[in-house]
């Protein structure tokens, strides 16, 4: 008999991370984005995604919250705000 | 072809005829001769196989681990205190469901450091998740390594396997081994065929984080596995018979002279051989006793050591491990094969004996015997000396 054993690439996304989420999201103010991307590449879920700027977006089903792309802005034009607020929603 | 070999060859000789592709080890007293064979055995271009030097056991492991996991035969060996050091990754291999296979050459634990012979290492880590097996010569420790490799890689079963050799008396012992010819190896064990394995064109993941809704599932499967695991053992048991002609029956224990015992002592590992003689011994003088001899510790076999024992009076069973703080490691087994049983022993006695290389003597078999009485006693000591147990340092 056996249990889970082995995962193919991309198997995780079955894993909705967004549920983890618990008192503050990340909300883009897209004011003084510069493209740079590093939001993109710091998302321990990889979930952030865009090109152009001021139009980068995250996917709230995987985003657990952690805020590590508001602390890597170099432009500062992410914050986080509470979870109830609509401002996150995009 | 029967030759007159030290256990340690024979099993580097046997390991050779599995063609493993990946071996790695480091060197422990007793297990060093094993490894150094196969060693001398690729360097000389007689085995091709990847030998892998490293600086630990736990590299070690790692290494087989990830041999295994790439879909290939892997081998390694070692005893004691590098098992230990290895026991994070024994665990992994178990949990990856990586039909490694591995010789435990016994040896007791540190502290005091001590190299010679107890079963304290393998039998500390039967919650593994390996099948472990018990040697009582060196020919059944060398066709235990064939029938390892063919009950792990079979795909019902994919577990790890580990062959328990006594240290020293075994290792290092000269006997006459009737060693398997490579065309009959090759009959009994087909190449290895895995259901997994790690490959860039298929790419996969072995050992993910599994978070409470998967976990419980992974373990599930391994203690369902091991249960069936019983009735693996005695059919591939049957077909060894067939192609070696070496009957070990069902692989799970031995029986010698049981059937109207009223006293049995339970044991397993070489010192069985002993045991033997002592009931041969005393059966000539008329006295009904027997010996239930435990061949695989993991899977235990309770339905069958219940069916052995179930009408003999009086069992005492010798651990060559103790479980400090509790009840000797075989003799909880064996008391909890019985319980809630209508039938069973009156008395089920527990004897350590043999600890760090201590000698288990003709002599201290019959202080077992003299012992097993109507009072049932646990844990109980042979062969100590209370003069080396001093008091002044509590004071």
């Amino acid at each position: 008999m056996f249990g889970p054993l082995t995962v193919k690439p991309s198997e995780s996304k079955g894993d909705k991370t967004g549920s983890w989420r618990t008192l503050v999201r990340p909300h883009y103010l897209h004011k003084n984005c510069i493209a740079c991307r590093m939001c993109l590449m710091i998302c321990p879920e990889g979930c952030v995604k865009g090109k152009e700027k001021n139009a980068f977006s995250v996917d709230f089903t995987f985003c657990k919250g952690c805020g590590v792309c508001a602390d890597i802005c170099p432009k500062k034009d992410i914050e986080m705000v509470p979870e109830e607020s609509k401002e996150g929603d995009q | 072809m029967k030759e007159f070999v030290e256990g340690s060859h024979a099993i580097a000789e046997i390991i050779k005829a599995c063609q493993p592709g990946v071996i790695s080890a480091y060197p422990i007293t007793p297990q060093t001769h094993i490894v150094e064979d196969l060693a001398q055995m690729v360097s000389n271009g007689e085995l091709k196989s990847q030998f892998v030097n490293v600086e630990s056991e736990h590299s070690a492991a790692s290494v087989v681990l990830g041999g295994s996991a790439t879909g290939v035969r892997v081998y390694t060996a070692t005893s004691s205190q590098g098992l230990f050091y290895m026991q994070e990754v024994v665990f992994n291999i178990a949990g990856m469901r990586l039909p490694v296979v591995m010789t435990c050459a016994n040896r007791a634990i540190s502290a005091p450091i001590n190299i010679w012979n107890d079963q304290q290492d393998s039998i500390s880590l039967r919650d593994a998740g390996w099948i472990q097996i018990y040697a009582e010569d060196n020919q059944e420790a060398v066709d235990f390594h064939l029938i390892a490799y063919r009950l792990g890689e079979d795909k019902r079963v994919m577990l790890p396997v580990m062959v328990c050799m006594d240290g020293f008396i075994l290792t290092h012992g000269m006997e006459t081994v009737d060693m398997p010819q490579q065309d009959k190896v090759d009959k009994f064990l087909p190449k290895y065929n895995p259901l997994y394995k790690l490959d860039t064109a298929e790419p996969i993941s072995m050992g993910l984080l599994a978070d409470p809704d998967y976990y419980m599932e992974a373990r599930f499967a391994i203690q369902e596995t091991m249960k069936a695991s019983i009735g693996y053992l005695s059919e591939i048991s049957s077909e060894f018979n067939a192609v070696f002609g070496r009957d070990y029956k069902d692989l799970l224990v031995e029986e010698y002279q049981t059937k109207d015992a009223d006293k049995v002592i339970v044991a397993m590992g070489s010192v069985c051989g002993t045991i033997k003689e002592v009931i041969d011994e005393q059966r000539a003088k008329g006295k009904k006793v027997g010996l239930l001899r435990i061949i695989s510790y993991r899977p235990f076999p309770y339905a069958r050591i219940y069916e052995a024992l179930k009408d003999v009076p009086r069992v005492a069973v010798l651990d060559k491990a103790v479980s400090l703080g509790a009840y000797a490691p075989i003799a909880v087994e064996i008391k909890a094969a019985f319980y809630g049983k209508k039938k069973g022993p009156k008395v089920i006695s527990s004897f350590v004996a043999g600890l760090g290389g201590r000698d288990i003597t003709l002599e201290s078999v019959r202080e077992v015997l003299r012992r097993l009485t109507a009072k049932e006693v646990n844990s109980d000591f042979i062969d100590l000396k209370p003069e080396l147990l001093k008091e002044e340092y509590g004071k």
